[in-house]
């Protein structure tokens, strides 16, 4: 016993020793060591961030070099610090204060004892620089914005923060990254590559020289230069024309689907979002809940679309054969659902197709759509039918821009309804707000702009997207090369357009005092109700302004979608608007300067004002 | 004559010697290694020290094997007396290194007595319990043999050099192998127990954990087997008393530092912030050791490739910290390579214990393999971190003069008392 009680106890020692070990060389042991090896140093070559330029060629976004002064503590010898502080533009007490603070942090490390100098301090200082050891200075990078405008979607970009990093093993803490907009779809393709250089370095962080002779280093690969597919002019006229309203506005080159202006109102100067002020900056817009500037509202705001929506219920009713071009249904200024009368702004009258979407009579949409679902033996079955026609044209799902996400939107479905009253408890009248864009459906601009768009291609759109060019090269992304088709037959738009084009050509279409001499403009006004809780009481709002439209109406250069919230009727804010934009993009110039007068000078602020000063207000307004 | 020895020596042991040396020699130079260095031979570098000493101690072992094989039990008491004088003596010419007054000044190099008595001690322990008079059941007997041991222990300590006093209560194995009741083992492994189980849990949860063991031993027990009850309550009284007395020498006689290391190894700090806290601080060298063997993996990085080791990342790397050098070059494959050598070792050198007909060779053995288990133990269970941090050198591996040399001396005293194996005395 006692003999094979030390040869027991040696055996027992070898296997926890090797068990020991293989735990932490072989289950333990992460390939990654070089990244976690505390005596390996990695040097960073950082490639200047890609431009940004729009679809013409118009830079947007390019590189400012900023130089901040740096300080390691430990080396910092004696110096003239008054001369010292008098070209850095610091007082001393600040420069004592900032060396202490640096000292604290590290005195081996180097800390920003002044961030980002001007040009002209760095040019004073940089000769002096030697004098001072333990000071130099170090080039940075900002973003520098040649536009006050597209904000929301260029977006902006800020240091990583723990999120990205356990995320993303590319970042280290204190690298930039593209938080929204195109700086982030694209920060791939932006930001490049660093390039690293590992060094040996000993415990007391001296350098040994290269590891491994070099042989794992990398060069910094340059961050591409793209073109997205913004014009910068239309952008910058549009955020003009915003101002004082909120709502957004979204274009698209119906042809390729590329959004030639994408505006959110208000908006804010991306200037602001770099540089010192940052994060005040920031702050103060991220706090401003109620104009919301950081909001996209076009990407962002769901919201019934209105009459817009009629030319959907038209093509789809042309497309299930339950109506044609002359087919007429009679308006009695309104309509009837069961005893309850809805109204309608068209004159009444004998309605066809073409005056019911002119005059954008509510009483003849509502017949149509009930047309639609008489066809079918059972609702649940018409329901299906138009939902699957609604969704080709991409509403009621995302629909794949290269932005960020936005909202769905909604177009309702049978489960929806089911849910809402119960299996077989709803029919056609129940839903009949949908045949005039109002009741369940919800749009954001974006969609309203696609759906314009499937209608301006006579049926078919090409995904929305904002990359046009990467470093000169179109892209091929199929995503956004092929066009969707929608389930309408490409026959049945023609009446559609130009019921579309006689809301401006016709006596008594509701954008006829829209005219723009020389483009020919296929629009449909929208005026949507909608509601808001004040102290808990749901409050009718005045109405949103929506227009959409398209021109030249037989070759399609851009479809429009603008959305201004309580402009009320169509044709005011939103319908000005959208035709300004489109002369201004056809033309280059504005013939309607009285257009564009009323629009520079108008303003909704009263309106917003409305619900938050806690008294008694009208809605919908006459004048303006 | 010299060639009958050369047949009848253990070649096994030896050719692991040479593998143990050659392998520390490599990671010596590999963990000194600076890219200016050229020759392997440059006496003035750590591993060109080493090797000098390599060939000291290669001739020391011809010296060893020609000496006529009773040498060693004839004199051992006199080694024995000799080391004792050299330990005192450390208290008046002591020359002291890092602390530590451990050598003497020798010129051309720092001699350790400590390292001198291990083997002395040893020798001694082996010829008072082969002595025909001594009786293991006498408790005198008993006694003498533990002073033995003791007496070195208590004369090192102060140094301060309390890793290597620790070695010497391995020889108490010895007294085990000859005849020490295991009893006394048995309360030595309950109070090592008591004293991890206080530390982790509280004296309350170990009370009421022997109340429990109690009510179930009364409940468990066979009817007809009638209970001590005296030594029981006794027992349970003496070991309520040692769990208090520990909670009072943790935490008035310890210091801090000695608070922490306990802290670290059982991992007493509940906290993972605060537990990595103090693995970065006070367990820096074992939390470097760790990292370094890990990053090794299973191939290692290469020899000379070591990123860690090269950064000077882990203290004493070439000392007691050496096993971290051959994780992190050679991987999993130099680290297990090590540790099956040195177990083979051990339990060739039991083998060739057993088969002794001389007592005091088998004693002899018994108490080389002891020594050396328990430096093997206590090191690398420290560099790996599953011991707290003692600092002893790795027998063969560590730089360091005295230490090569008596390890040698140690091993091929036995070896050579081996060759004449057949004989009952000499």
């Amino acid at each position: 016993m006692r003999k094979i009680l030390l040869s027991s106890i040696i055996i027992v020692i070898g296997l926890t020793f090797l068990s020991r070990l293989s735990y932490l060389q072989i289950f333990s042991f992460s390939p990654d060591q070089v990244i976690e090896d505390p005596s390996i140093k990695r040097v960073y070559t950082y490639p200047e961030r890609g431009y940004i330029y729009d679809r013409n060629g118009h830079l947007l976004v390019g590189n400012d070099p900023a130089y901040d002064v740096m300080v390691i503590p430990r080396e910092v010898k004696p110096l003239d610090t008054l001369e010292f502080c008098s070209m850095l533009g610091i007082d001393k007490e600040k420069f004592v204060e900032k060396l202490r603070k640096a000292q604290v942090y590290s005195p081996r490390l180097p800390s920003v004892l002044v961030p980002q100098l001007s040009k002209e301090d760095y040019a004073k200082l940089q000769e002096k620089m030697r004098k001072y050891t333990g000071f130099y200075i170090q080039k940075r990078s900002l973003r520098y914005y040649d536009t006050p405008s597209a904000a929301n979607v260029l977006g902006y970009i800020s240091e990583v923060n723990e999120g990205d990093l356990a995320k993303n093993k590319y970042y280290i803490q204190g690298e930039l990254k593209g938080r929204t907009g195109v700086e982030r779809y694209y920060e791939d393709l932006l930001r490049g590559r660093k390039g690293v250089e590992y060094i040996q370095k000993d415990r007391f962080n001296r350098d040994l020289g290269p590891y491994k002779n070099g042989t794992l280093d990398t060069l910094p690969e340059q961050g591409k230069q793209i073109s997205i597919t913004l014009d910068k002019i239309l952008q910058e006229y549009g955020e003009k024309l915003m101002v004082g309203k909120r709502g957004g506005i979204v274009a698209l080159e119906p042809a390729t689907g590329e959004i030639l202006s994408m505006i959110s109102g208000p908006t804010y100067d991306p200037s602001l979002l770099v540089g010192r002020q940052r994060s005040k900056n920031y702050t103060e817009l991220y706090n401003d809940t109620i104009a919301n500037p950081t909001w996209d509202r076009s990407i962002h705001a769901q919201q019934p679309p209105g009459s817009p929506f009629k030319t959907l219920n038209a093509l789809i009713a042309l497309q299930e054969g339950v109506l044609d071009e002359s087919t007429t249904i009679r308006c009695y200024h309104g309509f009837y659902v069961g005893r309850k009368k809805r109204g309608c702004h068209c004159g009444g009258g004998l309605r066809n197709l073409n005056s019911g979407i002119f005059q954008s009579c509510n009483a003849y949409f509502a017949g149509a759509f009930r047309k639609i679902f008489e066809k079918f033996d059972t609702t649940d079955d018409a329901m299906d039918v138009w939902e699957g026609h609604m969704k080709s044209f991409g509403l009621g799902d995302y629909l794949g821009y290269d932005l960020p996400f936005g909202q769905k939107g909604r177009i309702p479905s049978k489960e929806y309804y089911d849910k809402w009253y119960g299996d077989n408890r709803w029919s056609s009248s129940f839903i009949i707000s949908n045949a005039i864009g109002q009741g369940e459906i919800l749009a954001t601009p974006v969609q309203l702009a696609n759906m314009t768009a499937a209608i301006a291609n006579r049926g078919h759109y090409f995904t929305p997207h904002i990359l046009k060019k990467i470093e000169g090269q179109d892209i091929t992304n199929p995503k956004f090369t092929e066009a969707k088709h929608t389930t309408i037959d490409s026959k049945y738009f023609e009446p559609v357009v130009q019921g579309m084009a006689d809301v401006y050509r016709k006596k008594g279409g509701t954008a006829y005092w829209l005219q723009v001499p020389g483009i020919e403009i296929a629009g449909k006004t929208g005026t949507a109700e909608n509601f808001t809780k004040i102290d808990g009481v749901r409050t009718q709002l005045t109405d949103h302004s929506v227009f959409v439209a398209f021109a030249p109406v037989d070759d399609p250069k851009i479809a429009i979608a603008v959305y201004i919230e309580n402009g009320y009727f169509g044709s005011r804010y939103a319908g000005h608007i959208a035709t300004l934009m489109i002369e201004k993009y056809l033309k280059g110039e504005i013939s309607r300067k009285d257009l564009e007068k009323k629009m520079l000078e108008k303003t909704l602020e009263h309106e917003y004002a409305k619900p938050y000063s806690g008294e008694e207000f009208k809605i919908n307004e006459r004048v303006w | 004559m010299f060639g009958k020895v050369l047949r009848r020596i253990d070649w096994l042991s030896i050719l692991i010697y040479l593998a143990l040396v050659f392998i520390g020699w490599i990671n010596i130079y590999s963990s000194t290694f600076t890219e200016e260095q050229t020759s392997l031979l440059d006496f003035g570098t750590r591993s060109g020290k080493q090797l000098f000493f390599i060939i000291v101690s290669f001739v020391t072992i011809i010296i060893i094997l020609a000496l006529e094989v009773n040498f060693y039990e004839r004199f051992a008491s006199l080694f024995y007396l000799i080391s004792m004088i050299s330990l005192l003596g450390l208290f008046i010419f002591g020359k002291t290194i890092a602390g530590a007054t451990s050598w003497y000044d020798l010129g051309f190099f720092n001699l350790q007595p400590s390292e001198l008595a291990k083997v002395a001690t040893a020798l001694a322990l082996a010829k008072y319990l082969s002595d025909i008079q001594t009786d293991l059941r006498r408790r005198k007997d008993q006694l003498y043999a533990l002073l033995i041991i003791l007496i070195p222990a208590i004369l090192i300590v102060p140094q301060p050099d309390p890793g290597s006093a620790l070695v010497f209560f391995a020889l108490v194995f010895v007294i085990f192998r000859e005849g020490l009741p295991l009893y006394y083992l048995g309360i030595g492994l309950t109070l090592i127990l008591i004293f991890i189980t206080t530390l982790m849990f509280g004296t309350i949860w170990l009370v009421i954990g022997l109340v429990l063991f109690i009510i179930l031993f009364f409940l468990l027990k066979r009817k007809s087997f009638r209970v001590p009850i005296i030594p029981l309550v006794i027992g349970s009284i003496a070991i309520v008393l040692f769990s208090l007395s520990v909670n009072f020498v943790f935490n008035n006689v310890f210091e801090q530092r000695h608070r922490d290391r306990f802290s670290l190894w059982l991992r007493l700090e509940k906290d993972p912030a605060k537990l990595e806290q103090i693995r970065k601080t006070i367990g820096y060298n074992s939390y470097q050791s760790e990292k370094a063997i890990e990053s090794g993996g299973f191939f290692g990085k290469g020899f000379l490739e070591g990123t860690r080791t090269k950064g000077d990342f882990v203290p004493e790397q070439d000392t007691d910290y050496i096993f971290t050098t051959i994780g992190e070059e050679w991987g999993f494959i130099g680290t297990a390579t090590v540790i099956v050598l040195f177990s083979i070792l051990f339990l060739r050198l039991i083998f060739l214990a057993e088969r002794q007909k001389n007592d005091f060779a088998r004693m002899y053995g018994y108490g080389v393999i002891s020594i050396l288990l328990i430096h093997y133990f206590i090191n690398i269970g420290m560099v790996i971190g599953i011991l707290p941090t003692i600092g002893i050198p790795l027998p063969f591996f560590s730089y360091g003069g005295s230490g090569l040399l008596f390890f040698t001396i140690l091993l091929f005293v036995f070896l050579k008392l081996d060759t004449n194996r057949l004989k009952e005395s000499f």
